[in-house]
């Protein structure tokens, strides 16, 4: 490997490096670096991640015993209600826009994104949004007509109150968040990638990143305007959703799974590329049928809009509806197929190493199959009729967006966390870690596959004795619990690594891509002199990069300045929702107010000063 | 270096678990509520399909997870293992597992299309049984137009007999779900949906809303009885009869003043008992002076309120609060005593009655057989 | 404005040889379009569903709203030769021509505005009926893009006033004009979808 180290030899240089991180509390407000946006993206994402798993833990626990009376079915409603969305929007994506925005300019060999203080709105946006739509449990209560939001439900008369209009606000403001990014993550790929790095030879999380940015730019706007016609129907008394005035309640449906569907994957292809990264890392190999796995990740997300009412199975859609869907629906497993086989196929013949992220790879490949093979079952229009709505859709989902995304994020975690930090994770805790957690979510969901079909309705606060179903939900609330212990035993893990973990240098595992050139963690400019591209795994190429990315003698690059505006922007679009809450024109009037000056000011201040 | 068998050992786990809950979820029950005991032609068919889909997907799952298996134990790095060859792909591997998957799908998708055309249509049955549901929070209502009759939450139907049930609803969105009976169908406002069956076993099944509803969806639950002709016959000719007390039970009129010299008639004989008599006079009365009447129906009665369950038989249904308690006096006055309570956020209001009033009503109402 | 990474652009301009910004300005267009698209799928989903008057056939003005969509499409034209002055370093031309083109999309919204105000004095208020909200609401968002559009071209007229503005500029009047021209499609379409398949 012809990567320098000579960036250590010189002190100036390696202040430079732990500069990375370095600055007061001031600096990561007004950062534009895609480094330290990425990381609070990620401690934002995982605060709210563990903020859904203890509403998860409260649903478990009050489903524990038959007729429980732990929890009120109201505050229970808003319980699974807030985890869903929790989930989905302030936990899950978000911990992918963490990866998205520290790997990408490191994967193509570039500096940062292609618009950096667009990036820092993005993160403050979603910020200033999660805590919006948390902050509605402090006033009269939060969403409860779940994630899903069926009108008309939603609407004034049955759910009066705030709370429906803090989760249609919240949705839209974390909407601008996330096309924003995606907008911005397209054009960083599409421009900025390194000399060489034709789009064939960019590594399989940026691919992924940019097929899930498409599909972010295509659905939110979906989802927008059903959001908005329930904003009408609420604030103003339109009729888009009341069927006495004409209006019908499944457009929301319609709009809202158009969104829904590709939002699946928007949550999954990221994971999907983490896993085609550490494979043939860990199999020192690279990863087996690369354009294959490619073109099925494009297929999927441009199948994934034409299945959206399968969700729908059940509102009568008449035969040929059902029929198409369930055909197009079916299709989806094919490329879903011929990536899991390509991963199996990289691992065949290679020279596996059992560390960590590849434990974890191992796990979602195995546990995604399951969640995979359930989906098929709900992709026939007519056995969906019993499955639909009731815990075995449950059971799915959490197969796939627990066993499959979390494991591949955790996967991911592992892998980077000693380029993002310097550090390696501890391998014997992370061991812990993994058992603890495989075991407990098998043990969490695998009886919900029978709780369903035995006929148990999701989105249920209690359960009446004799069904029964008393066994198997305690087992599930038991696995929930260990579950939840399993996620402590990580986040020790960070805390102890941190501290004592052993210093990683700039490639610990052997990777194969441009981010294991630079130091760990990477100095501020990324590559102080910029590589060239020659092949799909630059760093395994014979006699690596042709230059010295670190070259200390190589004049160190200018980057963008810090600037508060994007922060500012984020924060007066929250203040027009908190208005509009709040049902107060001033308000709102001051957060467009704030907006426009920001804008401007953004517009006219020099990138660099 | 690890032997690979150790990777194995630490593996048991999770196989255990597996099987601990394949088994633990497999046995229990008795499972009234189970999709995969099907009592229907509707269920039959879906469960057939389900069957069907399940044995790919076992298949499916060993062959892959088997070849992940082989993979993890046979390729893990030893001391003296050669480097690995760097393979890029392989053309024929990529088309065999592209098409390997199709050809399991079609054959997942021929009876699924099948099954669809054969349910998802309306009945051809001319015999069939019209029933009307209507969704409400929370609870049903049953309508059978061509009887005449309307209950909720209890649904009779005869066995082997097609029912054809029309669905609406009265507010949001709510699903009908009996899954002994059949898949769900979504009850849709400013919808009409339609859904059909026949049973072929004689019980009694539980069914339940399966789409979020509001507050208490959990609650919203229902039970279907399936009897024989004869049976549905006796059911449907005492849910036809006007409420006890009323029509032709009803108490006989005061004896008119009749003129000098005319017969003076007979006086009739009441055809309740003089106690039964007592708690209908007493419990109609509570019934209208209570306000009950705003939103309840007793045929015969001046009791003609929508909102709210038909009560003209409610003394003879299994159930109360949409199948949540046993019909039973002491469940009626807790009822009574406190709806929210019992069904939390419902629309029937608390009203204050007291204990003297609750067990007229509660009298009354478990009279009305 | 010069939102492009100046870091970036010192290592390599761009990978396509097309600037970051256009790039983002298309892709943009890519989501409106979903946007439009949805709000338009709302419109024709409510077309004849409305259960109480006023209906369409009594209230859209055709031949009005034929001139006020012939404005706006002038106004992709003096968009056109904006941009043509302005990468000529023409700037006399270039303020002549952004000013009309702005002046022509007021032209547009003040024809909007009196045919919102004529139909809520005809008694079609946006939640008198489906129609109402669904026409409120589809050309409303039109109207607000091109209010922005207005702002925007208003903006960069009174930089080329101050002098601020050249021919170095003359990609972020290009992107203007992308936004602009995109904007002036919409209306055609739902010219199109409104007025025309009454």
């Amino acid at each position: 490997m012809s990567v320098s180290q000579a960036s250590h030899d010189s002190a100036g240089t390696t202040a430079v490096h732990e500069g990375t991180y370095s600055g007061g509390l001031w600096s990561w407000v007004t950062t534009v670096d895609h480094k330290r946006i990425g990381i609070m993206y990620a401690v934002f994402a995982f605060f709210f991640f563990l903020v859904g798993g203890l509403e998860a833990l409260l649903i478990r626990i009050q489903l524990g015993s038959p007729e429980s009376t732990l929890i009120d079915p109201d505050l229970y409603n808003q319980l699974f209600t807030m985890h869903g969305t929790t989930m989905v929007f302030l936990a899950v994506m978000p911990l992918s826009a963490a990866f998205f925005n520290f790997l990408v300019p490191l994967q193509i060999g570039a500096r940062d994104v292609a618009f950096p203080r667009l990036n820092a709105f993005s993160l403050w946006v979603f910020v200033f949004g999660a805590l919006f739509l948390n902050s509605s449990f402090l006033f009269g209560g939060a969403p409860d007509a779940g994630w899903f939001g069926y009108a008309n439900l939603t609407s004034t008369q049955y759910s009066p109150g705030v709370r429906i209009d803090f989760w249609v606000l919240g949705l839209q403001i974390l909407g601008v968040s996330s096309i924003a990014a995606a907008l911005n993550f397209i054009v960083t790929i599409i421009n900025l990638r390194a000399p060489g790095m034709s789009l064939m030879r960019m590594p399989l999380f940026t691919w992924m990143t940019f097929v899930t940015s498409f599909l972010l730019i295509l659905a939110f706007p979906a989802i927008t305007v059903g959001l908005v016609l329930l904003m009408f129907d609420r604030t103003f008394g339109t009729s888009f959703f009341n069927p006495a005035a004409g209006g019908d309640v499944l457009l929301w449906q319609h709009l809202f799974w158009i969104f829904g569907h590709p939002e699946v994957y928007i949550l999954l292809l990221p994971g999907l590329g983490i896993v085609s990264e550490v494979i043939p890392t860990f199999s020192r190999k690279p990863l087996f049928g690369y354009p294959f796995v490619v073109y099925s990740g494009i297929l999927i997300a441009f199948l994934g809009f034409g299945v959206w009412a399968h969700h729908m199975f059940a509102v009568g859609l008449g035969p040929i509806g059902n029929t198409v869907f369930s055909a197009t629906t079916m299709l989806i497993a094919i490329p879903t197929g011929v990536k899991i086989f390509n991963w199996i196929a990289t691992m065949w013949g290679g020279s596996l190493r059992f560390k960590m992220p590849l434990y974890f790879a191992v796990g979602f490949i195995a546990m995604f199959i399951i969640g995979g093979l359930s989906g098929v079952m709900h992709s026939s229009a007519a056995a969906d009729l019993q499955q639909t709505d009731s815990y075995f859709v449950v059971a799915h989902i959490h197969y796939v967006l627990f066993g499959g995304v979390i494991f591949a994020l955790f996967s991911g975690i592992y892998y980077w966390f000693p380029k993002i930090t310097g550090k390696m994770l501890s391998e014997g805790i992370g061991k812990a870690h993994f058992w603890l957690m495989i075991i407990s979510f098998n043990l969490t969901f695998f009886p919900q596959h029978y709780l369903g079909m035995h006929g148990m309705p999701r989105r249920t606060f209690t359960y009446q004795e004799g069904l029964g179903f008393e066994a198997m939900n305690l087992m599930s609330t038991i696995g929930s619990l260990v579950l939840g212990f399993s996620i402590l035993i990580f986040l020790w893990n960070v805390f102890h690594s941190l501290r004592k973990g052993e210093s990683a240098g700039p490639d610990p595992w052997g990777g194969a891509t441009l981010e294991w050139a630079i130091d760990s963690p990477p100095p501020h400019y990324n590559f102080r002199v910029e590589p060239t591209v020659h092949s799909r795994d630059p760093l395994w190429a014979e006699g690596g990069l042709d230059v010295d990315v670190n070259d200390p003698t190589a004049p160190e690059p200018h980057m963008p300045s810090p600037s508060l505006w994007p922060c500012i922007l984020a924060f007066g679009l929250v203040l027009a929702a908190i208005g509009a809450v709040a049902k107060t024109l001033l308000v709102v009037l001051l957060g467009a107010g704030v907006v426009v000056v920001a804008i401007y000011g953004w517009a006219f201040q020099p990138l660099e000063r | 270096m690890r032997h690979p068998w150790r990777l194995l050992k630490s593996a048991l786990p999770i196989f255990a678990i597996v099987a601990l809950a394949g088994l633990v979820s497999g046995c229990g029950g008795p499972y009234p509520q189970s999709a995969l005991r099907p009592a229907s032609d509707f269920a039959t068919s879906l469960d057939d399909l389900f069957q069907g889909i399940f044995f790919w997907a076992v298949i499916v799952f060993v062959v892959v997870e088997g070849a992940l298996l082989v993979a993890v134990f046979r390729f893990r790095d030893r001391e003296g293992k050669r480097a690995a060859e760097h393979v890029h792909g392989n053309t024929i591997l990529e088309v065999s597992w592209t098409i390997a998957p199709a050809l399991i799908l079609v054959l997942i998708a021929v009876p699924t299309i099948r099954t669809i055309w054969e349910v998802d249509r309306p009945t051809t049955d001319p015999d069939a049984l019209l029933i009307e549901a209507v969704g409400h929070q929370w609870w049903w209502e049953f309508r059978y137009p061509d009887l005449g009759i309307v209950t909720a939450n209890e649904i009779h139907v005869p066995v082997g007999r097609t029912v054809d049930i029309r669905l609406t609803s009265a507010d949001v969105i709510h699903s009908f779900w009996f899954p002994r009976a059949g898949g769900k169908r979504d009850v849709i406002p400013g919808h009409e949906t339609h859904l059909w069956f026949k049973m072929d076993s004689v019980g009694v099944f539980p069914g339940q809303c399966a789409e979020f509803c509001g507050m208490s969806h959990a609650l919203m639950k229902m039970e279907m009885v399936s009897e024989s002709e004869e049976a549905f016959e006796a059911w449907v000719a005492l849910q036809q009869k006007p409420a006890l007390g009323t029509g032709d039970t009803a108490a006989p009129a005061e004896p008119e003043e009749v003129a000098e010299g005319e017969d003076v008639p007979e006086p009739q004989a009441d055809p309740l008992d003089p106690e039964l008599r007592a708690i209908l006079n007493a419990g109609n009365q509570a019934f209208l002076g209570s306000g009950c009447i705003a939103c309840h129906r007793i045929e015969g009665t001046v009791a003609a309120g929508v909102l709210g369950p038909d009560l003209t038989h409610v003394g003879s249904r299994r159930k109360i609060v949409a199948g949540i308690l046993e019909n039973t006096p002491e469940n009626m006055a807790r009822w009574l005593q406190n709806p929210s309570a019992v069904k939390p956020g419902s629309l029937m209001p608390t009203m204050p009655l007291d204990e003297d009033t609750i067990r007229t009503l509660v009298a009354y109402l478990e009279s009305l057989k | 404005m010069s939102e492009t990474a100046a870091a970036s652009a010192e290592m390599h301009h761009s990978s396509t040889g097309l600037p970051s910004r256009k790039l983002l300005m298309w892709a943009f267009i890519g989501s409106e379009c979903m946007l439009f698209g949805s709000l338009i799928i709302t419109y024709l989903v409510y077309r004849g569903r409305s259960i109480v008057g006023p209906y369409p056939d009594e209230l859209l003005n055709i031949p009005f709203i034929t001139v006020t969509t012939f404005v706006l499409l002038m106004s992709s034209l003096t968009m056109v030769l904006a941009l043509a002055a302005v990468q000529r370093n023409d700037m006399r031309q270039g303020k002549l021509w952004l000013l009309m083109t702005a002046l022509l999309g007021l032209v547009f919204l003040s024809g909007q505005v009196y045919e919102f105000t004529h139909f809520v004095h005809e008694g079609l208020g946006l939640t008198t009926n489906l129609f109402g909200a669904s026409f409120f609401l589809l050309t409303g968002t039109h109207g607000a893009h091109v209010f922005v559009g207005v702002i925007w071209l208003m903006t960069l007229f009174v930089l080329a006033v101050s002098g601020k503005l050249t021919s170095e500029n003359a990609e972020t009047v290009e992107i203007t004009g992308l936004y602009w021209h995109f904007v002036d499609v919409v209306w055609i379409v739902l010219f199109t979808i409104i007025y025309l398949l009454v």
